[in-house]
């Protein structure tokens, strides 16, 4: 069983989230890839107003209505806009069919604006998907690091926060996130250099270690191989490529009844 | 299985990080394992040494004892004085079928004209250069180690000064796009599919660039060799085009 955390409306052709998402499912079957979790639209914005986040998650809620059977949704705000985004919350995932909530770059996550939004999807049961990086050549403005992550974390237990990228300089991602039970390692986005997974698992426990790809910018097979070609054991394997994913889902999908 | 001939991996060490395979009997054993029955492997010594003779020497030695699976490309820094003898050992001496030239941590622009007397020097002896663009994300760099990617625009105008050159970049896909892409594979250059990306991304790039011009390469033990792997496996290529970038196009370069 594998499920993916990390999936975008990128990389393909087709002028309509279903039309798109039809291809990526096509991938999918190909690498045996049985859950997408996507986010964000057809057009992305690194700062999105309240207009720009709604018309992406209207763009996945489209996508959903063809692919519920096979995708999961992942609400996109921005917490410039805490009431804006708590309301798309509210509409996308206590109203609709979302699972999860999806954090990029237009505010640092260390900020306390987003302690409403946090709280707010921890009471939905939903998860929090915050993308981080700590790059050598220069963070964008407001970039999260895998330390505001942990910043964050340390002020929320009660939420189950996804570390996107685990920082993409994962040797340092995995030591901020360590002390933060719950927190996740994301393994989706960066190139696959050996040795990633074994230091997740080694550190965290693969307890904490979820399969993301960042598709289409990325493909499967690079973000596969990281956990398939990894020298850990194959009961780590099967947490990592689908059932810690599945296991921090459950309760918000039992919410909703959806039946797995 | 279709057989492998994987044309970009690295002997000795990373140096910023101890990696799973990086002891010469057991990437043979993992590459082997999955099909390889070819590896043409330079060393990660050649990006800092400065004894560059000491690197291709023990690379030659360790591939002597995995002989017919280990073909050796040693390294030339044309920055280092009296390069031309590494040259001439690689040739001569250690019977490489070609070099591998790290520009970007040599120090060295493609428009430099010792660049140019290097790529003519390889081919009057027949010798296939492998130039890396990169060697990791310049995201992902120690940051005492930024080095950024080789800037390849210059490389046509290099590449008129050699004609005949046997050259295929490697890593070249997250640097390399559209004019200059179909410019080079146009002038004989070929590549492999380390960093190639997006889903279905090996098809994607056969669409661009004549079949023959793409060879396998994992970037092993650097990256997880199964990336590689899983690529050719994403994307919906023929029978004619698996076999071509498996193994016929690379046994065409070198044809040893």
């Amino acid at each position: 069983m594998i499920w993916d955390l990390h999936c975008h409306f990128s990389g393909v052709s087709g002028k309509t989230p279903q039309e798109r998402m039809a291809q990526l499912i096509g991938f999918a079957d190909r690498m045996g890839v049985e859950r997408l979790c996507v986010y964000m639209g057809m057009s992305w914005s690194r700062d999105p107003s309240p207009e720009e986040f709604r018309k992406q998650n209207d763009d996945v809620l489209q996508a959903l209505k063809d692919w519920s059977h096979r995708a999961f949704g992942f609400v996109y705000v921005n917490a410039k806009h805490v009431q804006e985004s708590l309301e798309e919350i509210n509409r996308c995932i206590g109203d609709g069919p979302m699972v999860g909530v999806k954090l990029w770059v237009a505010h640092n996550c260390r900020s306390e604006e987003l302690d409403p939004i946090v709280r707010r999807t921890a009471e939905l049961k939903a998860v929090i998907f915050q993308h981080t990086w700590l790059k050598t050549d220069g963070q964008e403005p407001a970039e999260s690091t895998p330390m505001d992550l942990a910043q964050l974390a340390s002020r929320h237990p009660e939420a189950t926060i996804l570390c996107g990228h685990t920082g993409g300089n994962w040797e340092i991602g995995i030591r901020a996130i360590r002390p933060f039970r719950n927190v996740f390692a994301d393994t989706g986005g960066g190139d696959p250099a050996a040795g990633f997974v074994e230091m997740a698992v080694r550190e965290l426990g693969a307890e904490r270690v979820i399969f993301g790809s960042d598709i289409g910018g990325r493909s499967f097979a690079s973000q596969l191989a990281k956990v398939v070609g990894a020298d850990i054991p194959e009961a780590s394997k099967k947490l990592i490529l689908g059932e810690n994913l599945k296991r921090l889902l459950t309760p918000i999908l039992r919410e909703k009844g959806v039946r797995l | 299985m279709q057989p492998l001939i994987d044309t970009h991996i690295h002997l000795s060490r990373w140096p910023c990080r101890r990696l799973p395979l990086d002891e010469t009997p057991s990437l043979v054993e993992a590459l082997q394992s999955q099909g390889v029955v070819q590896a043409w492997a330079g060393s990660f010594d050649a990006l800092l040494h400065n004894d560059i003779a000491g690197v291709n020497g023990r690379l030659a030695e360790e591939c002597r004892r995995h002989a017919s699976f280990l073909i050796p490309f040693g390294s030339v820094n044309p920055m280092l004085p009296d390069w031309q003898e590494d040259l001439r050992r690689c040739h001569e001496q250690f019977r490489m079928p070609g070099i591998r030239l790290h520009p970007n941590y040599h120090g060295y622009r493609l428009d430099d004209p010792v660049f140019g007397e290097l790529l003519r020097l390889c081919a009057e002896r027949k010798l296939a250069v492998q130039l890396s663009a990169l060697m990791e994300d310049k995201r992902v760099q120690h940051r005492l180690l930024p080095v950024p990617p080789v800037d390849l625009a210059p490389l046509p105008e290099a590449m008129k000064r050699a004609p005949g050159v046997k050259l295929q970049l490697l890593n070249a896909f997250q640097v390399l796009r559209g004019e200059l892409l179909l410019r080079l594979a146009a002038a004989g250059v070929c590549f492999e599919t380390a960093t190639i990306e997006g889903v279905g991304g090996v098809h994607k790039v056969l669409g661009q660039i004549p079949q023959e011009r793409l060879l396998f390469g994992s970037h092993a033990p650097f990256f997880v060799f199964e990336s590689a792997k899983l690529k050719l496996a994403e994307s919906d290529l023929t029978a004619e085009q698996m076999k071509a970038v498996c193994e016929e196009n690379a046994r065409r370069f070198i044809s040893l």
